[in-house]
């Protein structure tokens, strides 16, 4: 905790000032129409769209999470989760994103669900879909606003001790949440989703940076990355490698055998302690707790891991993203540079996290033992290189949450604005200038509920392990999107049964998980996501099967013959 | 248009996917760090750090070769989108 210290505060005004900045910079290149609202006229070059992209995909979860995962399961966590990323995201981009944005250009679809109503003819599957998406987006978005907050909080403890005495002079949460969805807002607001690739391509620069910075200042006060290395050799091998490694098991196992004995000293002195009189028996006994087991990543989850990186296919917000591109070329370097920038900005945090698990200086622990694993990096950072460098991670952490906040509120902005309110109230009836208007307040309001929920939720947790879960379900509706680009055969109701069973199985497996109570929740080995994918692709092709096929004049729209 | 010769790259590059996608699964480097690479970075992360380079070289191909063709003339929009 830092006493009346401002440096953090200040650099984070700085930067969130600088944001507000760009948004009303974005405003001024606002064409006033919704299609540039929405869409941005369909002008986003590659650069552009490779930072939209890139940092709509990676949330809070590439610098925390990555530190904080490879911290308690060690740096086998860049396979399971960022190497599997590169190469599924940019698959995705290719054969979903490209064909998604020639349909759009030829057909003016503004959001997925225009897509799929139009694709298969049903309005029933728009209904299907929309509760489905939004409500797979809003614990998303909760998980970003409540990282803000409970980040704003925690870093600025000690700063205004006058102001705010019951948070330790932290920024409240109720104060910091509201900020950042403020300053999200403005520039959502102002710019549309122009103003969010503009804010997404400056965030995403500002922590790729910070990331690199962080590790060669942790790194050199650590005494070189091959010392630091060599401190988790010594200490906790298993944390280098995927399978628990024989020194691990075996400091372990003694341990383990040294505990009865251990705890028995521990229930006996407690006893004593207890049945001394109050006022003479000073504290209790420091609890003990059991050897923490170490534990390694099994193949199969690791192999079936590959599953949730498909929920890109899937993200409404990135879909929106896609359309914005000026052409089909645009995509080009988003394809080819995701999974590069993925590695630059994973393996320094997860080379961090490894380290946290062992770092002494003078012979003693940097990060104390069974540490919440999301502190770590914030932890390291302030104790080893000071508050200025603090205060730009922090940035950075928040430009990682803000840089997929925006583009989520854009996109239901834009789905209760062309889904359901020029849908089915009218859209003949009103202006350009009024759709605008209306995704604007449709924006204002997910914001402010957003902003309501996260606040009445603060402390609680659960939210957090529904991440993994949203990304699942918009996983296992990948099929319907490869269905509806790629086969002919796939039918209307091929496509309501591969939704309706994506949702129960669904469903059914988060509460199997205790809804999510359970964190390393496996069935049959597996990640929930990969039976989910399977059943939900069996649902589209059988159904598919069983029923008429699509009027081929229809399914000229969508497959134009060559030539 | 597409010919025998830019069919068959295409299918490489696509062999080539799901290469990459089968050498993620390392079960060689499960059970160990050594070596480290330049004295700091255990075997298996290098290794994947070497697959996202490998993933951004194979895209990079497969944009040179399995460009779809039916996207780059795309014609004026007929309708307003909203079905």
């Amino acid at each position: 905790m830092q006493e009346n210290n401002y440096t953090v505060l200040i650099i984070i005004a700085v930067y969130l000032g600088l944001l507000l900045l760009l948004g009303l910079f974005s405003s001024k290149l606002f064409k006033g129409t919704s299609k540039d609202y929405f869409l941005a006229s369909r002008g986003i070059g590659p650069f552009l769209l490779l930072m939209s992209l890139f940092g709509t995909t990676m949330t809070a979860f590439a610098l925390v999470g990555s530190t904080g995962e490879s911290y308690s399961a060690g740096v086998g966590v860049y396979g399971k989760l960022a190497s599997s990323s590169g190469i599924i995201h940019s698959l995705c981009f290719f054969v979903v994103g490209i064909k998604i944005w020639s349909m759009g250009a030829r057909h003016g679809y503004m959001t997925q669900i225009q897509f799929f109503r139009d694709r298969f003819q049903s309005d029933t599957l728009g209904l299907l879909l929309f509760p489905i998406l939004v409500g797979l987006v809003i614990p998303y978005l909760l998980v970003g606003v409540l990282g803000a907050g409970t980040t704003l909080l925690n870093v600025t403890k000690g700063s205004l001790p006058g102001m705010f005495p019951d948070t330790a002079g932290g920024v409240p949460f109720w104060l910091g949440s509201g900020v950042i969805c403020v300053v999200v807002l403005v520039y959502v607001f102002f710019g549309g989703v122009r103003g969010t690739a503009w804010a997404n391509a400056f965030q995403t620069i500002v922590f790729i940076i910070l990331g690199f910075v962080t590790f060669f200042m942790i790194a050199n006060k650590l005494g070189g990355p091959v010392n630091a290395t060599r401190m988790v050799v010594e200490s906790h091998p298993t944390k280098l490698q995927r399978s628990v490694h024989p020194d691990d098991q075996k400091r372990y196992d003694e341990a383990m055998a040294a505990f009865p004995a251990k705890e028995a000293a521990y229930e006996a002195k407690l006893a004593e302690w207890e049945a001394a009189p109050a006022e003479t028996r000073g504290d209790a006994p420091k609890e003990i707790k059991a050897p923490s087991k170490p534990h390694g990543i099994s193949q199969l989850a690791f192999l079936t891991y590959f599953f949730i990186p498909l929920s890109v296919g899937m993200f409404p917000h990135l879909f929106q993203h896609w359309l914005t591109a000026k052409n089909a070329q645009s995509f080009k370097l988003a394809v080819v540079a995701h999974p590069l920038l993925i590695m630059l900005v994973w393996v320094p945090c997860v080379l961090i996290g490894a380290w946290a698990t062992s770092a002494t200086i003078d012979g003693k622990l940097v990060v104390p033992p069974g540490f919440n694993p999301n502190a770590v990096l914030a932890f390291m950072v302030n104790k080893l290189t000071g508050d200025v460098l603090g205060g730009f991670l922090t940035a950075g952490i928040l430009a990682a949450i803000m840089s997929s906040l925006d583009s989520q509120f854009l996109c239901l902005g834009s789905i209760f604005t062309n889904d359901i309110y020029l849908h089915y109230f009218g859209k003949k009836e009103i202006s350009d200038k009024q759709k605008v208007m209306i995704g604007r307040i449709f924006v204002i309001v997910i914001v402010l509920v957003t902003y309501l929920l996260a606040v009445a939720m603060q402390g609680t947790r659960g939210v957090f392990t529904l991440g993994v879960w949203c990304f699942s379900g918009f996983a296992s509706l990948f099929p319907l999107v490869v269905g509806a680009l790629y086969w002919k055969r796939a039918t209307r109701e091929g496509a309501i049964a591969s939704v309706v069973t994506m949702a129960i199985s669904w469903v059914w497996l988060f509460a199997n998980s205790g809804f999510g109570a359970q964190r390393e929740y496996l069935f049959l080995g597996m990640m929930p996501v990969a039976t989910m994918t399977i059943l939900s692709a069996v649902a589209l092709v059988v159904v598919s099967l069983m029923t008429k096929a699509p009027d081929e004049a229809h399914l000229q729209k969508f497959f134009p013959k060559k030539g | 248009m597409s010919t025998p010769s830019s069919k068959k790259a295409s299918t490489l590059v696509w062999a080539g996917v799901v290469l990459v996608i089968i050498i993620h699964q390392d079960f060689w480097f499960w059970d160990t760090y050594e070596p480290l690479i330049f004295g700091f970075v255990p075997v298996a992360l290098a290794y994947h750090a070497c697959i996202s380079v490998c993933a951004g070289i194979i895209w990079a191909l497969a944009n040179k070769y399995c460009w779809p063709d039916d996207v780059d003339d795309i014609p004026e929009i007929t309708e307003s989108g909203d079905h």
